[in-house]
């Protein structure tokens, strides 16, 4: 484990004086384009400031809109907010009680790593010019970064949103092996699938020439870079670390539904910031895509609940919170482009679907996806990111125009979410088996009937 | 002096208590505890995973009295916490050696 640490820690100090040196060499190139950018923000302001209530620039060319800047802003925080602590508590609920302490520090510590992980690589190679399947180097460390430059909002800011992004994802992932896995294999997994996976997966949907961003792919908020990617790496660890000791056998009940219902409206909430500010701006199309979240998330609670209602007698309190999770993952691909009732449908859909694999199918197959993640976001994000294409139609109800195909969109969404997923697939396995063997995946049985909490973490949630 | 160890449904607490306490015992040890007699217990289901719950939560009462008052209390205590339904509980009257109150040294029924 010490060599492990020192290893890394070397690699890092490498990496971290090469990325010094260049940006160094970069500094006299770019101190003639930082001189330029500077005397146009004074000329801007100059002008602007002077205007009382003035409308905000939105030409795309460099200028800074406040309005846009301030939703985002807050948009941010809401965000991060969804996984500290709203994914937290709710993953924290749903565990033996002897292993929450390892669930909220599963979350929290992921924040951490990944928030200088994003600083000093991940962003860059995200979300700056590259090849069509990943970025560059441009922003390591953020050098060369502006604070006061940006399209529309400073990119001090897109860095700070798009970081929320990178934060959820492989947290969400922690639902799937939970109450089994070693912390430092949780730490190590998340770092390195974040730069193998989600920073190509970011930057070919998001990022600035990006494969499937140029082929036209419909996903406003991480339908596919988020959830499908974190629901199929879920369904990987899940079946590869293996199913909890006494699985199918002993009673896991949730140890604190409340603390569950908790952390999902923190989820829902949060989620306005999520789809809403995926726009990058304070506009009538983040407007709407909040309201098609709130429709989405609302239409799938009540059919899971409906489902329950009907195949158990008693509507449970855990299918409710779980329905509308899922018809929230299914709306996020889809919420710049459907109106209302296709959110409905999507929600609606999504209910079903995912309550069908999170249900009967997992049952069936008797993988321990303990939380769901594959169920409720890997299959809600396939739902969502395929059903765009449909409702994105005008005749839908959706935003797009006469000139839309749905044919040819749908074949790219289900290029793009199936491709994705093998993508995932294939990293996840090999990155699984990876750390397997060198420093293994799961904790020894006795530590796991324990419990992760005095086991990896010496330290007991509930003292009374 | 006789220990009664009676098996009583939680919400008839305060019953029982007032009860033993209007025929003079005062005293008295409740813990909470989980069983089954003939009462079915239920089932839980949790996103499709079911549990069938056989044990029920349940009060113990345990309360040491002198063997004159041990008829009296016995009959008291279960019409206290009788509903008539089923999963009512049970009363078990054991025999006791000796008892010693800590503060006074006093032993035997003075104990008690």
């Amino acid at each position: 484990m010490r060599k492990l640490i020192t290893g890394l820690l070397l690699a890092f100090a490498v990496f971290a004086w090469t990325g010094g040196s260049q940006i160094y060499a970069q500094d006299e190139a770019s101190a003639a384009e930082e001189a330029a950018v500077a005397a146009e923000e004074m000329a801007e302001e100059g002008g602007g400031d002077a205007t009382a209530g003035e409308e905000g620039s939105d030409d795309g060319s460099g200028g800074i809109d406040k309005a846009d800047t301030a939703w985002i802003m807050a948009a941010t925080a809401l965000v991060l907010f969804m996984t500290i602590p709203g994914l937290s508590l709710f993953y924290g609920g749903l565990v033996r009680s002897k292993n929450v302490l390892s669930v909220l520090m599963h979350c929290f510590f992921i924040t951490c790593v990944m928030t200088i992980f994003w600083l000093v690589c991940g962003y860059s190679l995200a979300l700056t010019e590259g090849c069509p399947f990943i970025g560059g180097f441009d922003r390591v460390f953020l050098k060369g970064l502006d604070p006061n430059a940006g399209d529309g909002i400073p990119e001090s800011l897109l860095f700070m949103f798009q970081m929320t992004f990178v934060i959820i994802t492989p947290a969400l992932i922690v639902g799937a092996f939970c109450e089994r896995m070693k912390f430092s294999a949780v730490v190590a997994f998340s770092l390195i699938w974040a730069l193998l996976v989600y920073v190509p997966v970011c930057h070919m949907v998001w990022g600035p020439g990006g494969w499937l961003l140029k082929m036209g792919v419909i996903d406003l908020a991480g339908g596919i870079v988020v959830h499908i990617t974190a629901g199929v790496a879920a369904l990987v660890l899940c079946i590869k670390v293996g199913p909890r000791s006494g699985h199918l056998k002993e009673k896991m009940a949730p140890h604190n539904l409340p603390m569950c219902v908790m952390g999902t409206g923190m989820l829902w909430v949060g989620w306005f910031g999520f789809n809403g500010g995926s726009d990058l701006g304070a506009s009538p199309d983040g407007v709407m895509a909040m309201l098609v979240t709130q429709v989405s998330a609302a239409t799938a609670a009540i059919v899971w609940t409906s489902i329950e209602w009907y195949k158990n007698g008693k509507p449970s309190v855990l299918g409710g919170v779980t329905g509308a999770i899922a018809g929230l993952a299914a709306i996020t691909p889809a919420s710049g482009e459907v109106g209302p009732v296709g959110a409905m449908c999507i929600g609606t859909v999504s209910g079903i679907v995912c309550w069908y694999f999170s249900v009967v199918l997992k049952n069936r197959f008797k993988y321990d996806d303990s939380l769901d993640v594959f169920g409720v976001h890997g299959v809600g994000g396939f739902v969502g990111t395929i059903l765009v294409a449909v409702f994105a139609a005008e005749q839908f109800g959706g935003m797009k125009d006469a000139s839309y195909a749905i044919g040819a969109q749908l074949g790219i969404q289900v290029l793009a979410a199936f491709g994705v997923a093998g993508y995932t697939l294939i990293i996840s396995v090999a990155l699984a088996i990876g750390i397997d063997k060198t420093i293994g995946l799961r904790v020894d049985e006795n530590d796991e009937r324990e419990g992760l909490d005095v086991a990896d973490h010496g330290e007991q949630a509930y003292n009374s | 002096m006789k220990k009664l160890e009676a098996i009583i449904k939680p919400f008839k607490l305060e019953e029982v208590k007032e009860a033993l306490a209007e025929i003079g015992i005062e005293g008295m040890t409740v813990s909470e505890v989980k069983g089954f007699g003939r009462q079915k217990g239920h089932t839980e289901i949790y996103r499709g995973s079911e549990y069938t719950v056989d044990f029920l939560p349940k009060l113990k009462i345990e309360t040491v009295v002198a063997d004159d008052q041990s008829a009296q209390a016995v009959e008291t205590i279960a019409k206290a916490a009788k509903t008539g339904k089923i999963g009512d509980g049970k009363v078990f009257v054991l025999n006791v050696e000796e008892a010693i109150r800590i503060r006074t040294d006093e032993k035997g029924d003075e104990a008690v």
